[in-house]
């Protein structure tokens, strides 16, 4: 392999790196400096971090590319490396049973990548390793041959829509902003990511921060601002610390800052950390964080595109709704909007996780089917149990049954259905999974997150939390079901802002499609998934029970009886129903309803 | 103390007039935010400590207590939570010994804390401890390291 070009992309998102992708990619650097290697491979091989390409479940994933042919390795470990340099890099043999088998491939033969499609090729601490793959083109684009107003007409026409939740479309807030008098204007990225179950902002600024800047600054120029923020989450440390690099290494390439690219165009873009508000989100709340106040929303109009940070036109959009915009530019509106249906052009990045075989993050175009996302990308679910639903939105977001799985997935669709695209959060669940328990989980969320200003969100959450943890725990009451729906119609009736409107939706999407399991829940005081703990017992067939003593060891209660080689029993006063014994016991003898 | 309070003002009168920045960089010098210190910057500010404790007591982020010497943060994301975080964080609170309603142990050595989503679902359940993220947790695995960090 003396002459060949050599590099080895080891995944270093914050799910590589739980793996150990620290260590693998310093095993890399240690192998190849030993000696005798060195010699072979020196000047032609390098190592480099990239970010995440979607598929972490795999982690460590490590590509090693010999004169641009790829091979990619799965699970990889540090111990795995010294036999990788010395059978593959050194001698041409990729060791097989280590590559990635076919499931990998169908995981992303589905999808199509426009966000994402750098994700896990470039080096995201490295702004040449992205400007060799086209970057900062389309930015030199738009400043040295395009106006505002053409700029803005191109997104327009890519039917573009704000890929945070709402699902405005992207060029016509941009042609608010432009249109808002006045010279002071701001351009925000909200990577205030608080959905539960979403991250696809923090893949996206961790494997790929510049196509976010680009895109800042792309639309700066649209709009005619001259400061930008990103208001990104604390507990992202890894994606902070790159962006801060790459607004760095944006500045020294004069891509950033004072006569950007030669040109009169200025724009600076400011980090600022949220504090850990999910309702800051909210664009009005947004800006009163930004501005150091609580972040609590305020009415609207004036939209922030007339009235917003410190009283200024302000344009607010989401990371992966920026990330799109270079690829549109390079590639022109009706390249786009080629991909997706009628009214949701495009892909859309959504993160699959749950009871899902292949968990990970995704690009689709819009419109594909729900089931195409699960069984073909997904891989079907874990343990090969049965889809019970699979739950999009977030916390706004609803239930989507197993019998609606061909439904297609779009803004449109999914809203009809009583869910939304959200900002493409899927948890997928199975028959072990209770929607009343959902429903609560959420309720626990948007009560803890309700800013407190509107009496019907912070009330009525409140209330509708009691009902739900009642309900759960046995003590539900006739009427309780009505009571649920007609109180949530009344919050999101009369709430002020989107956290408000949208808090019901876990609980009435769950009634439309799961309410036979409600009234098991109130009626018969049974949990049919067998999750809500007060209403479950365990209980030890004998007839299975072999005496290991397993689970009397595991009982942190030691509410487990029995001699060694006999049948074990529980005693169901001291039993606190945790499941530890439920979940060692090798034999099944552990019965749980 | 009141040296690093002078360098966070420094900071703060650059930055737009931003008290959340002012108690962030104090949460992360001190690990929580003192009254004392709250009650400086209240004087030389002359802003009310209202103020202050209105915006710390909104943001999750924020803590009026000190806090244990290791960390231990459960993720209770959607994925987490069918993947099982809450039998995770009832093993912990009973290893720990951390009574109902608390999050800190006695001796101040261990802080359990749940946070809404750190953003790493495909490995989940998610637990970190001391800023190290451990995916795919297991209540087995979760008691080993704490073991090893009493």
């Amino acid at each position: 392999m003396e002459n060949s070009t050599i590099l080895i992309k080891v995944c270093m998102g914050t799910g590589g790196i739980a793996a150990g992708g620290t260590e693998v990619i310093s095993a890399f650097e240690k192998e190849l400096q030993a000696e005798g290697i060195s010699a072979a491979v020196e000047k032609h091989c390098s190592v480099h971090k990239v970010g995440c390409r979607g598929f972490c479940a795999r982690d460590v994933l490590v590509d090693v590319l010999i004169d641009g042919e790829k091979t990619t390795y799965e699970y990889i470990k540090p111990d795995m490396v010294s036999r990788i340099v010395k059978e593959h890099i050194l001698q041409g043999e990729a060791v097989q049973e280590w590559v990635v088998k076919d499931d990998y491939r169908t995981f992303h033969e589905k999808q199509r990548k426009v966000v994402l499609s750098d994700c896990g090729e470039v080096d995201p601490e490295d702004i040449g390793s992205y400007m060799e793959r086209g970057g900062y083109d389309a930015l030199r684009k738009v400043l040295t041959s395009m106006t505002p107003e053409e700029t803005i007409e191109v997104i327009k026409s890519s039917g573009l829509r704000g890929r945070g939740g709402a699902g405005f479309p992207t060029g016509l807030k941009w042609e608010f902003a432009r249109r808002a008098p006045g010279d002071t204007k701001y351009l925000i990225c909200n990577a205030d990511e608080g959905d539960p179950g979403a991250f696809m902002d923090r893949s996206i600024i961790e494997g790929n921060p510049h196509s976010v800047i680009e895109g800042m600054v792309i639309g700066a120029f649209s709009m005619g601002a001259h400061r930008g923020y990103v208001y990104i989450r604390a507990e992202y440390p890894l994606a902070v610390e790159r962006l801060r690099l790459a607004l760095e290494q944006a500045r020294k390439k004069g891509l950033l800052g004072e006569h950007i690219a030669g040109t009169e165009f200025s724009f600076d873009i400011k980090i600022k950390l949220g504090a850990g508000a999910f309702v800051c989100g909210e664009e009005t709340a947004l800006i009163a964080s930004i501005e150091g106040k609580r972040g609590m929303p305020r009415a609207k109009p004036p939209f922030p595109a007339q009235k917003g940070l410190w009283g200024k036109p302000t344009v607010i959009n989401n990371v992966e709704t920026l990330a799109n915009i270079p690829y549109i530019v390079r590639n022109g509106a009706g390249w786009f909007a080629q991909f997706g249906t009628e009214r949701s052009k495009g892909t859309k990045v959504f993160a699959l996780t749950g009871k899902i075989k292949n968990s990970g993050l995704i690009e689709v175009p819009l419109g594909i089917r729900l089931h195409e996302i699960v069984h073909d990308i997904g891989g079907g679910i874990e343990g090969d149990r049965k889809l019970k639903a699979v739950q999009t939105g977030g916390p706004s977001g609803g239930c989507i049954p197993a019998e609606m799985i061909e439904i297609p997935v779009d803004y449109e669709s999914l809203a009809e259905a009583g869910s939304i695209v959200g900002s493409g959060g899927m948890v997928v669940m199975d028959e072990t999974d209770c929607m009343v328990n959902i429903a609560k989980y959420f309720l626990e969320f948007t009560q803890a997150e309700s800013c407190g200003k509107c009496v019907p969100c912070r009330i009525g959450t409140k209330r509708l939390l009691e009902i739900l943890t009642r309900i759960t725990d046995g003590r539900g009451r006739p009427g309780d079901i009505e009571l649920l729906e007609s109180l949530s119609n009344d919050v999101r009736a009369a709430s002020l802002c989107g956290l408000g409107q949208t808090a019901p939706n876990p609980v009435l999407s769950t009634l439309r499609y799961f309410k036979a399991e409600y009234e098991a829940h109130v009626h018969e005081k049974r949990c049919p998934a067998g999750v809500c703990k007060n209403l479950l017992t365990y209980t030890i067939l004998e007839e299975f029970c072999t005496g290991c003593t397993m689970c009397a060891r595991v009982c942190p209660a030691n509410a487990i009886v029995g001699e060694r080689k006999t049948p074990h029993r529980i005693i169901q006063d001291i039993c606190i129903k945790c499941g530890a014994c439920f979940e060692t016991c090798k034999f099944k003898a552990i019965k749980k309803g | 103390m009141q040296e690093r309070l002078e360098e966070i003002l420094k900071t703060y009168q650059e930055d737009e007039g931003n008290i959340i920045s002012i108690l962030q960089d104090i949460e992360e010098s001190f690990g929580y935010l003192p009254e004392d210190a709250i009650e400086w910057f209240s004087e030389r500010l002359d802003v009310p400590p209202a103020k202050f404790f209105g915006i710390a007591t909104f943001y999750a982020q924020f803590h009026l207590k000190p806090r244990g010497e290791n960390i231990i943060t459960t993720c209770c994301g959607t994925a987490c939570h069918v993947k099982g975080s809450e039998r995770l964080i009832s093993s912990l609170m009973r290893e720990l010994q951390i009574p109902t309603g608390e999050d800190t142990t006695e001796d101040r050595k261990f802080t359990v804390e749940r946070v809404n989503c750190v953003g790493a679902c495909s490995i989940a359940p998610v637990v970190i401890i001391n800023k190290e993220v451990y995916g795919k947790m297991t209540a087995d695995r979760l008691m080993k390291e704490i073991r090893r960090l009493k």
